[in-house]
């Protein structure tokens, strides 16, 4: 547990936690067979492993099915506003270094309506892990086509063919200056958990891409990346300090989740085929809110605590008596 | 001068105490009672730290004051231009002042552009003072003048200096090693010097300052203090300057105290510091830079060592979501814009009035729609902070009515978003904000309790130890303000409906229906103080009734009316949601009810929809503030009705 205290959360040796501690009251509401399940089990069965007492714990969400995430947790939580959760959260880690704060958003909370706090969110790099639900459609409005949906898409609004280019979240994300950007998958727990432990390591903002399953909307969109028959060579298992190839007969290069220049793992992030999941960076650089609370440090250092009475009177005063 | 009725609206020659009496140097020194003086240059010529300067000087000498900042929107307009024109008026008298005056006494033209801009506001008899050296052919020619106005007779009505500013200037400084540039560019320090010597002003604040402004360019300082010397002695020494004036200091029309000179901004950021402390809750702001509100966000920056964290965000909606993100961990959350922002925050406000967390919102109001005029004042943002949201989402509303006040009001945007649980509007606009006047600097015990209690405690009444986040005070219906953090209390709200009570999401109508009013009730219930009503015979038929920025106008006009006899009471409201509760009965007390704004009938709107009272409206939406012999036309016409 020593990297979860260098994140600036308080790790508690004693706390003996477990995932039914992380379950809240309330009546889980998604389509039966849908992938936010998984993220919640795998979630829930994960947060344990921090050590981190759950009122030091919160989520924020914006809107969307994927949404609805912090209802079922038993720590703090808020569901916001659509595309909105990267800012709150933002007010709220640079405020409170104390707090372990998540949020969870979808492909079209984070990308579309959102997609301006994301970027920002990434280059500020808030102690902030942001969890990107991917179904690669709109779920909560009923199937629209969403910012990653591949073009050519037939939906409800686009009847014949959705026009436009899908972003590739991660390379976006790297683009904005992202320290840490991963992805895994909804189905598979251990992988998933796997990166969940990394992205909570990671000091600063933190991207996690989770393949889910829209299984009314879009369903099968990452069949490929889970049958089992295709699976094996549709993957690319990042791991770090292990050889990869970006084509067949391409160079082996030696994972470093720790390069400073982000251009292997931007490659990483546009290849398709295979599809890489892991942990492609995870670069430290100094966390937004760290150095904001040091810098109010650094101000009383100097100039010692506000004195409110001196403030108000300014240095240009005269007495009427 | 009946020195108690401000602005008669007599001339410059007129309303003077003629009295005169021969002075040091043969120069005679004249007493006036209250003088307006307008500095205009080119944008780039200084005039708004000029006027700065000359009011720091002013309120240092203890005259009552109030100042009128006016500049073009864009940073440097096309050089000499009628649109580069900047300007800064000052009000300062030996008696209490509600205005920065209606029309200047004293011009200062640093170039023809400035001369032909303002010309239309000077009353006959007014002193010009302008810069020859900027009156070429070339520099004529820009804004349209064939002939030269210094010589062609335009001026015949006036009392013309002419100095030549820049040549003097460059003269004085030919010591020192600045560039013949750099010389020029301190003509605005010798005009402040003649000024300070033509109005007796203090110089050692302004030598003080320019060495700390310029402390890393001793060179620069000692130029700059050369010039304002020099413009100083000029005025002694020369024999178009034949006279000087005195306006004594206005003791009288002060409180006992401590004073300092205080523009809106600068209250209102002082006002925030002041509730973080009163309350015992760090400052968060959340902003986007926008005019006329970006100055508060500077300022803010300042003081980390107040606690005080701000964040400038990438655009008004994190600005505002940072803010509540902020108050949701326990912080005083904050978010300053004008207009454009407001209406981009709307959404995230909803949503804090969903969440029932303390939030303050605040608007420095500019003319609109869209853009529409950034650098200049408006009141027509009320029914968009009243009723801008979706849904059934009331929000209380205080508005200042000085820029002194804009401390009070923060605090008390404060008081009610930290009691009630609820986001709060602040209106103040763009001529409080940046006008400033004299202020009492208050002692910090003076100051109200903000403090909150958070909850620490499950409170579910069911027995099961759990947290209920929406189980409300029976008395203020504010419900519990649990930090993360706090054991035990974990609990989740969003921007779904929810039941009263335990917090949980509910479709269920009658639940909503009970919410939706529960809300409203909360803020209807916010507790406002009564509305003082000035009327000072007791007998009035009309009453005066404004809200924000315009008390001064129309209090200056209402003066003015009860000079020429007219019986009128003013009243003026700092609270626009709730209503003071004895508003209605009050506007009924009057035969009639006049509305002055500076929008299209705001508030009137709002009077007569809730209280179904003629309130008749008088508006204007120039981007500039009423004149007070304006509205003292208008409440006569509405006397004479
Ligand atoms: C301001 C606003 N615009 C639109 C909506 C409607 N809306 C709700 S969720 C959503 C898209 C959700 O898609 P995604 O983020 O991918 O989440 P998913 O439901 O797929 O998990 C939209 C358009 C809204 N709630 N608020
Ligand atoms: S619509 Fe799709 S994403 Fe939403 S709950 Fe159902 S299956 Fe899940
Ligand atoms: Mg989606």
């Amino acid at each position: 547990m020593t990297e979860i205290k260098a994140t600036g959360v308080t790790a508690n040796g004693a706390l003996k936690l477990t995932a039914k501690d992380f379950k809240s009251d309330q009546e889980v509401r998604w389509c039966p067979g849908c992938g936010d399940y998984a993220i919640l089990a795998a979630v829930q069965g994960f947060l344990p492993e921090l050590g981190i007492p759950r009122e030091k714990i919160v989520f924020i969400s914006g809107i969307g099915c994927s949404s609805r995430f912090p209802y079922y947790l038993s720590t703090y939580g808020m569901h916001s506003i659509h595309g909105r959760a990267p800012a709150i959260a933002t007010g709220l880690a640079s405020s409170r270094p104390d707090l372990s704060v998540w949020v969870i958003t979808g492909d079209g909370d984070a990308l579309s309506i959102g997609g301006n706090h994301l970027i920002h969110a990434l280059r500020r790099n808030v102690n902030l892990k942001i969890l990107l639900f991917n179904n690669r459609i709109y779920g909560l409005t009923k199937g629209q086509y969403s910012p990653t949906s591949e073009p050519g898409k037939i939906t409800k609004s686009t009847p014949m063919g959705s026009l436009d280019e899908p972003f590739r979240p991660l390379s976006l994300a790297l683009g904005a200056e992202a320290g840490f950007v991963a992805r895994t998958i909804d189905s598979d727990r251990q992988h998933l958990t796997s990166v969940l432990r990394a992205a909570a390591q990671h000091q600063g903002t933190a991207l996690v891409e989770i393949y889910q399953n829209c299984n009314i909307f879009n369903d099968g969109a990452f069949e490929v990346l889970k049958d089992p028959a295709t699976r094996d060579a549709a993957l690319l298992r990042l791991e770090h300090g292990q050889p990869y190839r970006l084509t067949p007969d391409g160079e082996e290069i030696v994972h470093d989740v720790t390069d400073p220049d982000p251009t292997r793992a931007f490659a990483l992030s546009r290849l398709t085929e295979p599809t890489p999941i892991g942990v492609l960076r995870a670069v430290a650089r100094p966390a937004y809110d760290r150095q904001l609370n040091a810098q109010l440090d650094q101000a009383v250092a100097e100039r010692g605590e506000g004195d409110l009475s001196a403030l108000l009177s300014g240095s240009d005063t005269w007495m009427v008596r | 001068m009946t020195s108690r009725v401000e602005e008669t609206g007599s001339t410059f020659d007129e309303s003077h105490d003629p009295e005169s009496e021969p002075a040091n140097g043969g120069k005679r020194v004249r007493r006036l009672d209250r003088v307006v003086i307008r500095f205009a240059g080119d944008s780039g010529d200084g005039m708004q730290l000029t006027g700065d300067r000359f009011t720091s000087e002013t309120a240092g000498f203890g005259n009552d004051l109030s100042t009128l900042p006016n500049f073009p929107a864009e940073i440097r307009a096309p050089a000499g231009t009628l649109p580069g024109v900047s300007s800064f008026q000052l009000h300062f008298a030996d008696h209490d002042i509600l205005t920065p005056g209606d029309a200047p006494d004293v011009l200062v033209a640093m170039n023809p552009a400035a001369l032909k801009a303002n010309l239309a506001d000077l009353p006959r008899g007014a002193e010009i003072i302008v810069n020859t050296d900027e009156f070429t052919k070339r520099a004529l020619a820009k804004v349209g003048w064939q002939a030269d106005p210094l010589d062609d007779g335009t001026l015949a009505e006036y009392r013309v200096h002419p100095v030549a500013l820049t040549t003097l200037t460059v003269e004085a400084l030919k010591e020192t090693s600045l560039s013949r540039k750099d010389a020029e560019r301190a003509k605005n320090m010798f005009a402040l010097g003649l000024l300070s010597w033509m109005y007796h002003r203090p110089t050692e604040g302004t030598e003080t300052f320019l060495r700390a402004k310029f402390a890393k360019k001793p060179e620069i300082a000692e130029a700059n203090v050369l010039a304002f010397r020099t413009g100083w002695n000029y005025g002694e020494t020369t024999e178009s300057f034949a006279v000087s004036y005195e306006v004594a200091p206005a003791a009288r029309a002060f409180a006992p105290g401590r004073y300092r000179n205080i523009s809106g901004n600068l209250a209102l950021a002082y006002g925030l510091i002041a509730a973080s402390r009163q309350s015992g809750l760090p400052l968060f702001l959340g902003s986007y830079p926008i005019t006329p509100a970006s100055d508060i966000l500077h300022e803010l920056s300042k003081h980390k060592n107040f606690g005080v964290r701000t964040f400038q965000a990438e655009d008004e909606i994190a600005g505002i979501g940072a803010a509540l993100g902020a108050a949701f961990g326990g912080a005083l959350g904050v978010t300053t814009t004008s207009g454009p922002g407001v209406a981009l925050k709307s959404e995230t406000i909803g949503l804090a009035v969903s969440l029932e967390l303390p939030l303050l919102v605040v608007d420095i109001q500019r003319g609109g729609p869209s853009t529409g005029l950034p650098t200049k004042t408006e009141q027509a943002d009320l029914l968009q902070a009243m009723f801008g949201r979706n849904g059934e989402a009331p929000v209380p509303i205080v508005a200042p009515a000085s820029p002194g006040e804009c401390f009070t009001m923060a605090l008390e945007a404060a008081r009610i978003a930290l009691a009630y649980r609820t986001p709060v509007f602040l209106l103040s606009d763009g001529y409080l904000a940046n006008g400033s006047e004299p202020w009492r600097v208050p002692e910090v015990s003076e100051l109200p309790d903000l403090r909150v209690e958070f909850a620490t405690e499950p409170n579910a009444p069911d027995g099961s130890g759990g947290f209920w986040p929406y189980l409300r005070d029976p008395q203020t219906l504010a419900r519990p303000w649990a930090v993360p953090g706090t054991p035990g209390l974990e609990h989740r709200i969003g921007g779904i409906e929810k039941q009263d009570g335990t917090g949980n999401i509910s479709y269920d109508p009658a639940n909503h229906d009970h919410m939706v009013r529960t809300r409203q009730a909360k803020v209807d219930g916010v507790s406002v103080p009564d509305l003082a009503v000035d009327d000072p015979g007791g007998d009035a038929g009309l009453l005066v009734l404004g809200w924000g920025s315009t008390f001064g106008p129309i209090a200056a006009g209402v003066r003015r009316a009860r000079a020429a006899g007219g019986r009128v009471a003013q009243a003026h409201l700092r609270y626009l949601n709730p209503f003071p509760a004895n508003l209605g009965e009050l506007l009924r007390r009057y035969d009639r009810v006049l509305v002055p704004e500076m929008n299209l009938g705001q508030l009137a709107m709002l009077l007569r929809a809730r209280y179904l009272v003629d309130a008749r409206s008088f508006t204007q939406v120039s981007g500039m503030p009423f004149k007070a012999a304006q509205l003292a036309a208008v409440i006569s016409e509405a006397l004479d009705d």
